[in-house]
């Protein structure tokens, strides 16, 4: 065994590293683990008044999770707090001595009677002593820290193994490293004790490896093939890639997910390029590069001109590929995998899409909601319903229309690849496999395009359909699963959703909004109510269906607006408060709200208008207001200068909000921002005179809801009204 | 040194050799239809129970469904597996399965060696683990799986189960791509022994198998096991040790083949095929339940 080294230790603080050894997590899930771990160290080594702004770096691979604290306090401080005991009253007799009761709580806190000393509180007069709580060696707190820390990543699903106190963890824990300045920290944790040693790679690396510090830990795995780092692994796959693909002169197809992966796939990555077939390439480059990528994890190649070029590079789990066995193992692997993808392809046009409709009707979509067939039949009715509750505002509406029977014939065939050996295999090819077929048996691009692009946007940042009818198909899709589950209550909760219902409303939002269609959300939601009854004659659902589905893709397009589009919150709920139906609607008034609420005149106006919703509503139950003001009533110049200037905005916005210019019409409203700053100045709005006061509380509910279509400036979020509330 | 690599009973040796140097018992294949190692009962019963237990076998495993008529390089309506049970799982089981790659001529270092997840389920048997697929340069060789559940009980202690694909294997270290190819002994290929009978068994699967019969084999397998198990729960304690709840369970494993056979005529809609599912599960977990009373029965009359 080397020498213990002992790092000098600095005055006042000290290094900690922390390393939890497991057999292989899986890859996607040991970035957020690291993220969680750091954030309960985080959090109680706070509390424990150790952390004392000291950066903490936590960072994992397959079978280790790392914690690295430069600069942890040796110990905690010592803390002087303040207790109190009994009432004064009673510590004391009536000659002044000390009672039992002083005497017990002196001892209690091990502090002199004389230390005792008085405390006012709102109760009376109590004693009190003074303790000083002498802060414990970190060792001492690490080992109730450090267990608890490991013990609150939250892993999707967790799995017992025999070890002492029958713990659970993502995968059997093999070991514990902890070290505090040179020196182990002991713990416990999953039935392990710590201890200085780890280990290298499964299969290159030495098996017990003692570690004294930080600086050292990380060149010495390296010695022993682990890049404990996900930056190391990351930078030296990324160079490994480019180098090999350059030198082939070819381009790596692009995929950040599939590179994310393989740096939490590995301990020690290296690239290496493998070749296969040309003839392989005249299948579609999408199954192609679906095999490589989710079923191999290899990197497709692209020629410069364009196109698959018939090599891949894969990520091996080692420092080279000594003998060549690793490429032409990979190579075969490949091989067998093309070879069945271009069987399914041969099999399956040996029927049309068309010739599968039957099948669908034993392929259950949802116990409660039926089979497949049911669904297409859902979806062709919906796609009918559809078009009628959208303008695409870029092309006339009869341009809808007379795609009906395009978008009919989408419909149709939308669901025909799932029963094709292609689809059984490769399920994540859904849709595109569909696609692609369509177009090899002669069906129109449109259609075609629109099969294919069906599931679409698959998150964030999928790209959308590519044409309309794509876009509706895609609608009605996701509105369908949106309706269906609703009304058999399969509502998501919490992280529970099976049925991506999320992600499905989310689409809709980023349908809506970026191929700038209106169209009302209720109309439709409607509509897949229609289609649910019609073809689901049996099932029977709850009567708030529409406002329940329609209240869950409002929430996705709050979620949308303001993680997506980076509007405040309260703009989103400004804009919101007004109607969300619309929903490009919406997304045009909000952005006219983001440019204009930072004009001089906004704030003060959103917060007048929100004095006047404060007044309305608390006068509303006591006062009967007439629907509009009677300019006879007005007794001072003040409201009369702001009804007219109403009367006169409302005049010159109202084209403007017809044309969707909110911006400018914003700007216009704006501009009341005197009159109305000159009558809350000058007016008292609740009048001794009745007639006097209804008339005002009159004016100003106009004044409200004249100026409140294109957003609720009351929820608008000022300096004046982010003043906290008394 | 340059060793030629072994043939498939070469292979067969040297992972029994290996296993019974490592105090595992080594086991016969089971003489009922069976779609995995799994379902073998020194796997599927020894699991249950606290006892320790170290059992390696031959599995040879029927999955109708995915006979090719022996057209397809890679898929068999049969092919062997090698299955371990360690109860309880060691600390060193990932160490002791690379130890057994490179017992079979898998040097380690030359190759790219990977554990990626991979959770097993048995909807059938009521029985699920957490694990991995071990891929060797990018093919799965080996099913590692640390068994949480059996016949619906949680298992403690948790036994590793590592089931080796040898046809993979053998293919993999003789560098032949079709599986027919694979040299069996040193003069006999892998077609000449089992060619004949993947023909004819995909074609029972697929074209002969008379579903209505099929049906009602299951029906009359799942009725005597139903009432050997009722019977179980009626007898008097003192008459359960001797109880066939062996027998019972043998049954279960004849529906499930049974099952798996009418699957693959394409005979049962999505509904049917979660029902059928949840009879045998129900058979395998009431055995599974039984079994283990008997195993308590039996260790207080020793005691």
């Amino acid at each position: 065994m080397s020498p213990k080294r002992h790092l000098r230790r600095s005055a006042t603080h000290s290094a900690l590293l922390v390393e939890l050894g497991c057999e292989e997590i899986p890859a996607w899930m040991i970035e957020r683990a690291a993220e969680e771990w750091k954030a309960s160290l985080q959090k109680y080594l706070s509390e424990a008044s150790l952390l004392e702004g000291s950066p903490i770096d936590t960072f994992g691979g397959p079978r280790r999770l790392t914690a690295f604290i430069p600069s942890l306090l040796p110990r905690q401080p010592d803390v002087v707090r303040e207790v109190t005991g009994p009432a004064k009253s009673a510590a004391y007799d009536a000659g002044g001595k000390p009672t039992r009761a002083a005497e017990g709580f002196a001892a209690s806190k091990g502090v002199n009677l004389k230390d005792l000393f008085v405390v006012k509180l709102p109760k009376g007069e109590f004693m009190a002593a003074r303790q000083t709580v002498l802060g414990r060696p970190a060792p001492a707190v690490l080992a109730e820290i450090l267990p608890r820390a490991f013990s609150e990543i939250a892993w999707p699903k967790t799995m017992r193994w025999p070890a002492p106190g029958n713990p659970r963890f993502i995968r059997p824990v093999r070991w514990l490293l902890a070290i505090l300045d040179g020196r182990v920290v002991s713990f416990e944790f999953a039935g392990l004790h710590s201890d200085n040693l780890t280990k290298g790679h499964h299969t290159l690396g030495r098996a017990v490896i003692p570690i004294h510090n930080f600086g050292q830990y990380s060149t010495v795995l390296k010695r022993n093939f682990v890049l404990a780092n996900p930056v190391e692994r990351r930078q030296k796959i990324e160079r490994e890639l480019s180098s090999l693909a350059a030198r082939q002169g070819l381009r790596i197809h692009p995929d950040p997910d599939l590179f994310n992966r393989v740096v939490y796939l590995n301990e020690f990555p290296t690239a290496i390029l493998g070749s296969f077939d040309p003839a392989f390439l005249e299948l579609p480059e999408e199954i192609l590069v679906t095999v490589m990528r989710d079923h191999q994890k290899y990197f497709a190649l692209e020629k410069k001109s364009g196109g698959l070029a018939p090599h891949f590079l894969a990520v091996v789990n080692s420092d080279r590929d000594r003998r060549g066995k690793m490429r032409s193992g990979h190579e075969r692997v490949l091989r067998a995998r093309f070879a069945d993808a271009r069987f399914f392809w041969n099999a399956d046009q040996k029927c049309r899409l068309a010739d599968n409709l039957a099948r669908l009707d034993s392929v259950t979509y949802e116990a409660s909601l039926g089979s497949y067939g049911l669904k297409v039949k859902r979806l062709r009715s919906l796609c009918e319903a559809l078009p009628h509750h959208v303008s695409p505002p870029d092309s006339p509406a009869a341009s809808v229309e007379l795609k009906l029977e395009v978008l009919d014939r989408a419909a149709l065939l939308a669901k025909c690849d799932l029963v094709t050996d292609m689809v059984r295999e490769f399920t994540e090819l859904q849709g595109v496999v569909g696609g692609l077929y369509a177009r090899a048996q002669g069906e129109s691009e449109l259609v075609a395009d629109a099969i294919y692009d069906q599931y679409r946007p698959a998150g964030l940042d999928d790209d959308l359909p590519r044409n309309l009818v794509g876009c509706l198909l895609s609608i009605a899709d996701k509105l369908d699963a949106l309706v269906g589950c609703f009304a058999i209550g399969r509502i998501p909760s919490g992280s529970s959703d099976p049925f991506a219902l999320r992600r499905a409303a989310a689409g809709i939002v980023r349908i809506v909004v970026e191929a700038r269609l209106t169209i009302s959300l209720n109309d439709a939601i409607q509509s897949a109510i229609s289609s649910l009854s019609l073809v689901n004659p049996m099932l029977a659902f709850p009567s708030g269906l529409l406002g329940q589905v329609r209240d869950f893709l409002d929430d996705r397009a709050r979620f949308y607006f303001e993680e997506r589009r980076g509007h405040a919150f309260d703009e989103v709920k400004a804009a919101m408060a007004v109607g969300s139906d619309d929903l490009l609607d919406l997304a045009v008034r909000m952005e006219a709200l983001r440019r204009v609420r930072r004009t001089e005149n906004f704030p003060p106006l959103a917060a007048a208008f929100k004095r006047i919703r404060n007044i309305l509503e608390k006068s509303a139950a006591k006062e009967s207001i007439p629907a509009t003001p009677d300019p006879a009533l007005f007794a001072a110049d003040e409201e009369r200068a702001l009804h007219f200037a109403a009367g006169e905005t409302a005049r010159s916005s109202a084209g403007l909000k017809q044309a969707r210019k909110y911006a400018e019409a914003l700007v216009q409203i704006s501009a009341l921002r005197p009159a109305v700053d000159r009558f809350f100045d000058k007016i008292l709005v609740m009048a001794e005179d009745p007639p006097v006061r209804a008339n005002r509380l009159a004016l100003l509910r106009n004044l409200l809801r004249e100026f409140s279509t294109i957003a609720d400036f009351s929820e608008i979020v000022t300096e004046s009204t982010a003043a906290p509330k008394n | 040194m340059k060793l030629s690599p072994p043939t498939l009973q070469d292979l067969l040796f040297r992972l029994q050799q290996f296993w019974s140097a490592r105090g595992c018992l080594i086991g016969q294949p089971y003489d009922v239809e069976v779609g995995a190692g799994t379902m073998h009962p020194e796997t599927f019963l020894r699991v249950l129970g606290p006892e320790p237990y170290r059992v390696a076998y031959i599995q040879p495993s029927r999955r109708p469904a995915d006979g090719r008529y022996g057209e397809n390089p890679n898929r068999l309506y049969k092919h062997l597996q090698l299955q371990v049970i360690l109860k309880p799982s060691p600390s060193d089981a990932q160490e002791l399965y690379l130890a057994s790659l490179a017992a079979i001529g898998v040097p380690l270092r030359e190759h790219d060696v990977r554990f990626e997840e991979d959770n097993w389920e048995s909807p059938t048997l009521g029985a699920w683990g957490i694990g991995w697929q071990v891929l060797l340069d990018g093919l799965e060789i080996t099913q590692f799986t640390y068994f949480q559940q059996c016949g619906g009980l949680d298992l403690d202690p948790v036994s590793v189960e590592l089931t080796y694909g040898l046809e993979r294997i053998a293919a993999f270290l003789q560098g032949v791509d079709n599986v027919f190819d694979i040299r069996w002994s040193a003069d006999v290929l892998y077609r000449r022994v089992r060619w004949p009978e993947e023909q004819q068994f995909s074609a029972y699967s697929f074209e002969y198998a008379d579903p209505q019969r099929i049906r009602q084999m299951f029906d009359l397998s799942e009725a005597e096991a139903k009432s050997l198990l009722d019977g179980y729960d009626q007898s008097a304690e003192a008459d359960r040790p001797r109880y066939p709840v062996l027998a019972a369970y043998d049954l279960c494993l004849k529906c499930s083949h049974l099952f798996n056979l009418l699957d693959s005529r394409g005979v049962i809609s999505v509904t049917e095929r979660a029902a059928l599912i949840a009879r045998v599960r129900t058979l395998a977990c009431r055995a599974a339940a039984a079994y283990v009373e008997q195993n308590r029965l039996r260790s207080r009359e020793t005691e």
